[in-house]
């Protein structure tokens, strides 16, 4: 074949010569333009684009868009149309002067003459060797020895001995330990999220053994507010919120199922190897369950776009890329994301090894499945017959049965036609757009009496709600179908029902994946087979290739270094304010280095080999010496360490945004300590709602009633078009992209949204109101107030302090009684509401202050 | 290491205390460089940074037209259209267009709206704009404008953040980023809207991955205009500075037992925050404007009161040294009615945007101020006809490619017209603008390189025009 080839090419220049046209040479006229205009970047050296240009087999394979010499044909080879330029492509060289007209002319003559390469250039293939990479974060994990260190008496576990360790070589001593009181307040906030009650500081500061301090830990750990607190980080990685995101911003009614989930996986300590086995793939394990199909809910985090006229293929394929960014971000720490388009400028990431990974996330099947909850199925299994029958004789009395076979004939015959009904054409679109928990177009194309019972009412909802795009609202509103949707709707409400959740399946059916050029999602270029990236260590998988679950398995096997280090550093993060790895979002070429990397190795060794166990690791963490320590700044380090990267003291941390509602209501003996359940809508200024598209104004937040107004901020309803106002104020993530790291800002809205949120304003008067009833004496109630609200009693200049101030207002008060009644709504027996009204603003300030807000 | 990011925030404290007093400065700003994360800077974020290059602008009010509207009703006249009324295009016209709803056979729609030559330069603009005509001369018109995006979600975020998908700043949020606020008083980016909600919800001010001190305030017209504005009840103004002095103390001795410079900067946000309600109220209070004025923007006639109350908000809050005003008006997405729709959006708001324009230039603010008048894209040369069963339901649908845009003030040459399309309006034929142009181009009238405004995130310096963009000199004096 090789031989024969080279014949022909042969014979076609002899013919060209015969005319007198002597076609270009290739090594001493083609050879040396590619080699001084080209190779750099598609040489020996780099690959860009998939194109290497110095070896004949690797040249006419061509690049990641396919063939880019074609033999014969100039016209048809996409190196001319770069070298040239063509509209909407980059032409190349893209620095430096183009190629001369003769350079172009030679190349173009080379390849009408059949491309031919001389005998002596190398045949060569394209390069593929897995080279390893000198990356720190690529290395794999050895178990560093805790080294020995001179003052070994404040080493209480191996983390202090790496930390000493180096502080010793610069000289530096570590800080005193933190007084008790600040101590229990901080491990409180880092492990639960809630500050400790006055009792539990009473009883932490009366326990004289020498393991007080580890005991509280181990309470906190087994405390089910754990999951909680661990939970936020995760689900700002994961995205998570309850609506679509774009647009129309549907509400997703069951995404919390997701949220649960995770709660009770970090309650369960959950090894961390499972924990992302479920989520990555739970769909695929094969002892799957509703269980571990609700934690593929981490991939329905994805927005989606209902937006009429939309391509659903455009949405589906960004979808995929948030998928594979997230995952590459969450777990691998890599900033994949940039070579969805191009190969990777700075990390060994190449454009191909992007699509092998998004290859695992394309067509992936969202699935709304039934997941009922503990006592549900049996009252639903109990009144299904009558409810369905309730169902079936309203569809009946509303003639849907006669109706919709006729609209589903018209519907498909106007997708096939499209453009002669232009009111059809609507309602097709919508069908593609507004068919809810399910795909309307797939059932359509399903015949009637193969349809599931799930599936026949998906589509006859949809009938129901928007037959009016088909024939207009006076049709419509003659069949009283708006009626008919009331009823369906109530009749729904009245019987039980079973509560769905979100999941993810493969499709049933493989489909190919290709390469996208410059990530267009139109522009396939070469195909790609599933894999994960070439720089890491192999993928073993089964001989059919590979599959989500093998990825998943992948990243938490012992060979792959990331998943360990990425999530020690994170766990880090929440407990020292920055990571070992401060770029915890980037563990590539341009991230930082580690600051202590062999701690960070020691932590993900033992996190491995102790079985993935998240409390033992925060454990580790957090009992030893380096954490107690005080967080006061040190003036003398200020120059030396300004980061605090050498980890001479701990840091004080602004609280993120849900914290703080929930320390204000708690300081108010108002917070509803009710663990997991549905989003919930606390109390929100009218108008909030109304500035998107899809909101029905302040109708789209209908505030939750009773002890669901003060459940913690975790379970706030998260609409992403108009997010509830603290979380935004606060720097909570705007749950569009995987969020590794949280700003800690200081703004002006911030202490207008403390001073004057009504919610703060309640807890304010909650926690003035307790004080009062505690006690009568002044200067106690102050010392109250402390406790309830930063832990700690008030310095006697302190107490003086607010009394003073109590004394002024109440004053005020006192001539503006209209005032005092409006401060101090609820009349206290014997109190004053001049009084009352002073207690509630010296309330108010306690919820202001810096200490308030910050977790020492 | 000092994160890239931080560069901005180092580089105007530097320049804070280069301007202080020598040696206190210099002591103050070692100190300063040497605190953790985001260190206390009493200036806060959004102090004055310097531009890269001498601006021709400092202020921006974008006039956000939210929905699409329809250019060839508007801007660029087509009279051919007329010809082809009722009638499908030919099919080689139509094979490249993108469309969101109608097919490439639907028909013609010829506008029911007069043009006329208009101001010295001769612009011709639609007798649905007879205000915007006085300042012809003043306006920079754009015919062809296009984007990559059709769909209204994905238009807005392609407008404002350049990029499809959610969750990058916004334009506003990349300016104040870039120029921080000369306004000690209120937010640097604020956002007004009149109508209904926007398909982009807040998405058009977002500050996505940059901090979210960055992203647009809304200020509201029902209830308090910044959330959380006003003291509860019952919280006099004398009550409030009582509460605030306590915190300040309490604040400050904190400070003082930790040597957290950080509290420095949360006791000045409390300052700030007062300083906040105070201007709030003075900015809302239009006492102060001659009747003349009011009767110019609108204010008192039901039709305009929306939008003509924010212009002159925007022009008050530009006087306050407000970097960043978006004002948002929805919708103009007229896929059906478009006669009578275009009648009522234009009713609402071409008064007041004529007058923003002449009142900034009467008071000498416009050298400073550019404004910008659009939407995130065009609208189709056919009709849609989504109830062919009523003749005034027609509409036309979404079209990215040659939709119009106008400009004027600080670095814009007025009364020219830049960009043509083709007869029909399918095609652009002369001086393409995308959407990454004119960001390009309004960050270079503030004095900053669209190349070299960028933020790291996820290991990619990213910035408002993507990898595209070029300034568009033709526009600029």
């Amino acid at each position: 074949m090789q031989s024969a080839r080279a014949f022909l090419f042969a014979l076609g220049m002899c013919s060209l010569s015969g005319f007198g046209q002597t076609s270009p040479e290739f090594s001493s006229q083609v050879q040396p333009i590619l080699k001084k205009r080209c190779e750099a970047c598609h040489g020996p050296a780099q690959q860009l684009s998939g194109l290497r240009l110095d070896q004949r087999d690797a040249a006419m394979a061509g690049g990641y868009s396919g063939p880019v010499i074609v033999p014969g044909k100039s016209a048809e080879s996409k190196i001319i149309q770069r070298v040239t330029g063509a509209p909407g492509v980059m032409v190349m060289p893209p620095s430096g002067p183009k190629l001369t007209a003769e350079e172009i002319a030679t190349l173009k003559g080379w390849i009408d003459s059949g491309a031919k390469w001389n005998s002596r250039a190398p045949v060569g293939t394209q390069s593929q060797a897995k080279s390893r990479h000198s990356h720190w974060a690529f290395q794999p994990i050895v178990e560093p020895q805790p080294p020995s260190v001179s003052q070994s008496s404040w080493v209480r576990n191996p983390v202090d001995a790496f930390v000493l360790s180096k502080l010793e070589r610069e000289k530096i001593a570590p800080a005193e330990e933190a007084d008790k009181r600040t101590l229990l307040r901080r491990v409180s906030f880092d492990l639960i999220g809630l500050p400790p009650t006055p009792e539990e500081i009473r009883a932490f500061l009366n326990d004289k053994n020498p393991d007080a301090y580890e005991r509280a830990v181990d309470r906190l750990l087994s405390s089910p507010h754990f999951g909680e607190r661990m939970a936020r980080p995760w689900l700002d990685r994961a995205r998570y919120a309850d609506s679509d995101g774009y647009e129309k911003d549907w509400v997703r009614p069951f995404a919390w199922r997701y949220r649960q989930w995770v709660i009770d996986a970090f309650n369960r300590d959950m090894p961390f190897d499972r924990f992302t086995i479920a989520q990555v793939a739970g769909d695929l394990i094969p002892d799957a369950s509703a269980t571990t199909l609700i934690a593929t809910g981490f991939h329905r985090n994805t927005l989606t776009n209902r937006e009429g006229g939309i391509d659903n293929k455009q949405f589906e394929f960004e979808n995929a890329v948030d998928r594979t960014n997230t995952v590459a971000a969450t777990w691998m720490g890599l900033t994949a994301g940039c070579a969805q388009c191009h190969d990777h400028k700075y990390d060994p990431f190449s454009q191909k090894d992007y699509y092998q990974l998004f290859a695992f996330f394309e067509n992936l099947e969202e699935k709304d499945i039934d997941a009922p909850l503990p006592g549900e199925l049996g009252p639903y299994l109990k009144t299904r017959d009558e409810y369905r029958a309730k169902r079936q004789a309203l569809l009946v009395e509303y003639k849907v049965p006669e109706m919709q076979p006729e609209w589903e004939r018209q519907m498909l015959e106007a997708s096939a036609n499209p453009g002669k009904r232009t009111d059809w054409d609507l309602a097709w679109d919508c069908l593609l757009k507004l068919t809810e928990f399910g795909d309307g177009e797939k059932i359509m194309r399903i015949p009637l009496n193969q349809r599931s019972e799930r599936e026949r009412d998906i589509l006859t909802d949809h009938f129901v709600r928007n037959y009016h795009f088909a024939v207009g609202q006076k049709v419509y509103k003659e069949a009283k179908f708006d009626q008919l949707d009331k009823k369906l709707r109530e009749l729904r409400q009245t019987y039980p029902q079973l509560t769905r959740a979100m999941t993810v399946g493969d499709p049933e059916q493989a489909q190919p994946s290709f390469l996208r050029v410059r990530g267009d999602y139109r522009t396939n270029g070469i195909p790609v087979a599933r894999n994960t990236p070439s720089v890491l260590p192999e993928l073993k998988a089964q001989s059919k290739g590979a599959n989500r679950l093998d990825l998943a398995k992948w990243l938490v096997s012992e060979e792959n270094p990331l998943t360990a280090r990425v999530t020690v550093n994170w766990i880090w993060q929440e407990f020292f304010g920055r990571g070992l790895v401060k770029t915890s979002d980037d563990f590539g070429t341009r991230g930082d280095k580690p600051s202590h990397p062999e701690l960070l190795d020691w932590l993900s060794y033992r996190f491995v080999h102790d079985g993935w166990s998240v409390k033992q690791l925060v454990r580790t963490m957090v009992t030893s010496a380096t954490y107690r320590q005080s967080s006061k700044i040190r003036p003398e380090l200020q120059s030396k360490d300004p980061d605090n990267a050498l980890l001479a003291r701990q840091s004080r941390l602004r609280l993120p945004a849900e914290l703080i509602r929930d320390a204000a209501l708690h300081a108010g003996g108002l917070l509803t300590l009710e663990v997991g359940g549905p989003s919930v809508k606390p109390p929100q200024p009218s108008g909030v709602a109304s500035l998107a598209y899809g909101s029905k104004g302040d109708d789209s937040w209908v505030e939750s009633k009773g002890s669901d107004r003060y459940r913690r901020g975790l379970y706030i309803h998260f609409q992403r078009a108009t997010p509830y106002p603290l979380l935004m104020n606060f720097d909570a993530p705007k749950s569009v992209v995987a969020q590794c790291r949280r700003e800690r800002s200081n703004t002006a809205l911030q202490a207008l949204n403390l001073m004057n949120d009504p919610v703060f304003v309640e807890a304010a008067t909650a926690l003035a109101y307790r004080s009062i009833l505690e006690t009568n004496d002044p200067a106690a109630r102050v010392n109250a107030m402390f406790e309830h609200a930063i832990g700690r009693s008030s310095t006697p200049v302190e107490t003086k302090r607010f009394l003073q101030s109590i004394d002024r207002l109440r004053s005020t008060y006192e001539a503006d009684a209209e005032s005092a009644r409006q401060m101090a709504p609820a009349e206290l027996p014997g109190i004053p509401r001049a009084d009352a009204a002073a207690w509630v603003n010296a309330a108010t300030v306690l919820l202001n202050l810096d200490e308030f807000i910050t977790r020492e | 290491m000092m994160s890239p990011n931080d560069y901005q925030g180092i580089r105007s404290r530097r320049q804070f205390f280069r301007n202080c007093a020598g040696g206190i400065g210099t002591i103050a700003l070692a100190q300063l460089l040497g605190l953790e994360g985001r260190a206390a800077e009493p200036q806060g974020p959004l102090a004055p940074k310097a531009p890269h290059f001498k601006p021709r602008a400092k202020n921006v009010i974008f006039l956000f037209m939210e929905g699409a509207p329809s250019q060839m009703d508007l801007f660029d006249p087509k009279p051919e259209l007329k010809r082809w009324h009722g009638k499908p295009l030919p099919e080689s016209r139509t094979k490249d267009l993108k469309l969101a709803f109608i097919k490439p056979t639907a028909s013609v729609l010829g506008s029911t709206f007069e043009f006329q030559k208009r101001g010295q330069c001769g612009m011709e603009l639609s007798e649905l704009l007879p205000h915007l005509g006085t300042c012809a001369d003043d306006i920079c018109l754009v015919r062809s404008m296009h984007s990559e995006a059709f769909n209204h979600h994905p238009g807005q975020l392609f407008l404002f953040t350049g990029h499809m998908v959610a969750g990058r700043p916004t334009m506003g949020a990349w300016v104040t980023y870039g120029l921080g606020s000369e306004s000690q008083n209120l937010p640097g980016f604020v956002v007004l809207s009149s109508g209904v909600g926007t398909s982009a919800g807040s998405d058009n001010f977002t500050s996505g991955f940059l901090p979210s001190t960055y992203a647009g305030t809304p200020f509201r017209s029902q209830g308090d205009p910044i959330l959380y504005l006003s003291n509860p009840k019952g919280v006099s103004k004398d009550v409030q500075r009582m509460r605030l002095d306590l915190i300040r103390e309490m604040n400050q001795d904190h400070q003082a037992a930790t040597g957290d410079m950080e509290i420095a900067s949360r006791i000045h946000s409390y300052e700030l925050g007062y300083r906040l309600q105070a201007a709030g109220p003075e900015l809302l209070d239009f006492s102060k404007e001659s009747p003349a004025t009011l009767e110019a923007y609108g204010v008192n006639q039901e039709a305009t009161k929306a939008f003509g109350t924010n212009c002159l908000l925007a022009r008050r809050m530009v006087e306050r040294g407000v970097r960043f005003v978006m004002l948002m008006h929805a919708s103009w997405d007229h896929h059906s009615g478009i006669v009578s729709g275009l009648k009522k959006t234009t009713g609402a708001t071409d008064q007041p945007s004529a007058a923003l324009l002449k009142d900034l230039k009467q008071r000498g603010m416009l050298e400073d101020t550019i404004v910008v008048w659009g939407g995130e894209f065009g609208r189709t040369p056919m009709s849609e006809m989504r109830r062919p069963d009523d003749p005034n339901s027609i509409g036309r649908d979404h079209h990215p490619n040659g939709f119009s845009m106008w400009m004027a003030g600080g670095g814009i040459k007025g009364g020219q017209v830049i960009g043509e399309t083709d007869d029909l309006g399918l095609e652009i034929t002369k001086d393409r603008v995308h959407v990454h142009d004119l960001q390009a181009t309004l960050l270079h009238c503030l004095g900053l390189d669209h190349k070299r405004l960028t933020y790291r995130h996820l290991g990619r310096d990213f910035r408002l025009t993507d990898v595209g963009g070029e300034v568009v000199t033709k526009l600029l004096v």
